[in-house]
């Protein structure tokens, strides 16, 4: 179980951090602009290698449905006779409902299903809302006796649990953060704050405001101080109906900042990464901070 | 409709400013679909890009708990030059919805909608949005002050008829 757990824990940083790894955890709300009293949104929330399809699993977030098991799983065997990996076994996500004025909110009527969690937000208060799943790991990988292992943990774990004849030592510190953001009214600015840790979009354009044929500036931070050469990538949805993924590839400047010209309206999925090598006497090698967000284009 | 609108438009503008005034008339085509509903309309000023005033919005403020307003965002381009600052209903803008036919509203140049304007070109925007339907815009361009006879209008394809303005000194 032990096993399963850290085996779990990795397979959770991998779909997480590790976009190179295919596999992306998205939210994709119903609308961000809205009208009336108190208008509702619901949200999907999965893990998929397209975007905004729902093919592989649920995004298990804390309070929404039951822990999600696959209906008579048995954890099949692998070569070497350890039991594969089971998604039952991540954690779940802690998500935060944040209200136009800073307090949280709860999600309502969650659900989840084999490939997607669904649940609902009242948005009882005029202005910008943001909903936010922020995380952050450590992973060390190396080899022992010419065998590759990895591990993850706390920071100070580190020197009891690899061996100090390891080889091939990295240890990498990341932090992610997938946000939307949806406005009732008005849009508003106040959890546009940045939290002055990891990866985050201090956006020059609201990220409710965004239009077909005017441009967006985005300024990227890290640990609250612009961050220059960051990679931005923008994928529309819509994959399926098209032969070319046509992603939009960017790079922050020195002031952290870029421009996104949108080719045309609707759901975008933004992926920020920045990743550099740790030359400091911690036993940290690499940092990875990645940001992502699902932002809506409107048609003008 | 407008001659017995006009006498009233005279008798409460000041006898100090000029009884100039705005003719708007809004065609709501009849549409031959299963599903009808009346459109939402919002109808207003721009000068410059910037929005000036609003006209009026005709939505449905019948409905309870204000549901109805749950889809002004759809006239997406009224929502948000002006309609996502406004608290509902407005006095003197928010109006029923309006059945198919041909509507008339007039305005005095002395209304408060079109005190804010600069001299030069401004535009008359008419946005409409219908529930499982479609969405249109339509312009048209017009000279502030009133000082002769104008005539602007434009036409729809497919949720607005025609739309036409007249400007009287």
């Amino acid at each position: 179980m032990k096993t399963f757990t850290k085996l779990g824990l990795l397979t959770l940083a991998t779909c997480l951090s590790f976009s190179a790894h295919a596999h992306r955890s998205w939210m994709l709300p119903s609308a961000t602009v809205l009208s009336g009293d108190a208008p509702w949104v619901t949200v999907d929330a999965a893990v998929s290698n397209d975007i905004f399809y729902f093919e592989h699993f649920p995004l298990q977030i804390e309070g929404v449905g039951q822990p999600f098991v696959r209906p008579g799983a048995q954890p099949p065997a692998t070569a070497n006779g350890k039991p594969a990996p089971q998604p039952m076994q991540r954690p779940r996500a802690n998500l935060q409902i944040q209200r136009p004025d800073g307090s949280l909110a709860q999600p309502q009527f969650g659900n989840i299903g084999r490939y997607r969690s669904t649940f609902d937000v009242e948005l009882d208060q005029k202005g910008t809302w943001k909903l936010a799943i922020a995380n952050q790991g450590l992973f060390a990988s190396y080899e022992e006796n010419g065998e590759r292992k990895r591990w993850s943990g706390k920071l100070e774990d580190v020197k009891t649990a690899i061996p100090a004849k390891a080889d091939k030592l990295q240890v990498t510190q990341s932090s992610s953060r997938m946000e939307v953001f949806v406005t009732s009214g008005a849009p508003t600015e106040q959890v546009l704050t940045p939290a002055g840790k990891g990866l985050e979009l201090a956006p020059v354009t609201h990220p409710n405001d965004l239009v077909h044929g005017e441009a967006a500036r985005f300024v990227f931070l890290l640990d609250g101080k612009p961050a220059a050469n960051v990679k931005v990538t923008l994928i529309r949805e819509g994959i399926r109906y098209r032969d070319t993924l046509d992603e939009i590839e960017l790079t922050t400047n020195d002031q952290g900042e870029l421009s996104v010209d949108w080719p045309q309206a609707g759901m975008y999925w933004m992926e920020a990464v920045s990743s550099m090598p740790v030359k400091d006497d911690s036993p940290v090698t690499q940092r990875r901070d990645s940001y992502t967000a699902t932002l809506e284009v409107m048609a003008p | 409709m407008r001659k017995l609108f006009l006498p009233l438009v005279l008798l409460t503008a000041s006898p100090l400013l000029s009884a100039a005034q705005m003719d708007i008339e809004v065609e709501i085509p009849r549409l031959e679909v299963a599903e009808y509903h009346r459109p939402y309309v919002a109808l207003w000023l721009e000068q410059d890009g910037q929005h000036v005033a609003n006209l009026s919005v005709w939505y449905d403020i019948k409905m309870k708990d204000n549901e109805g307003e749950k889809w002004l965002k759809d006239m997406r381009q009224w929502w948000r030059r002006s309609g996502r600052t406004l608290e509902f209903p407005v006095d003197g803008i928010s109006a029923a919805t309006r059945a198919p036919g041909v509507h008339t509203l007039t305005f005095s140049a002395s209304d408060e909608a079109l005190k804010g304007l600069q001299a030069g070109e401004f535009q008359l925007l008419v946005e409409a949005a219908r529930e499982v339907g479609g969405r249109e815009l339509l312009r048209i361009p017009l000279q502030w002050p009133i000082s002769q006879q104008q005539t602007g209008e434009a036409r729809g394809s497919h949720e607005l008829g025609r739309v036409a303005a007249t400007l009287t000194p």
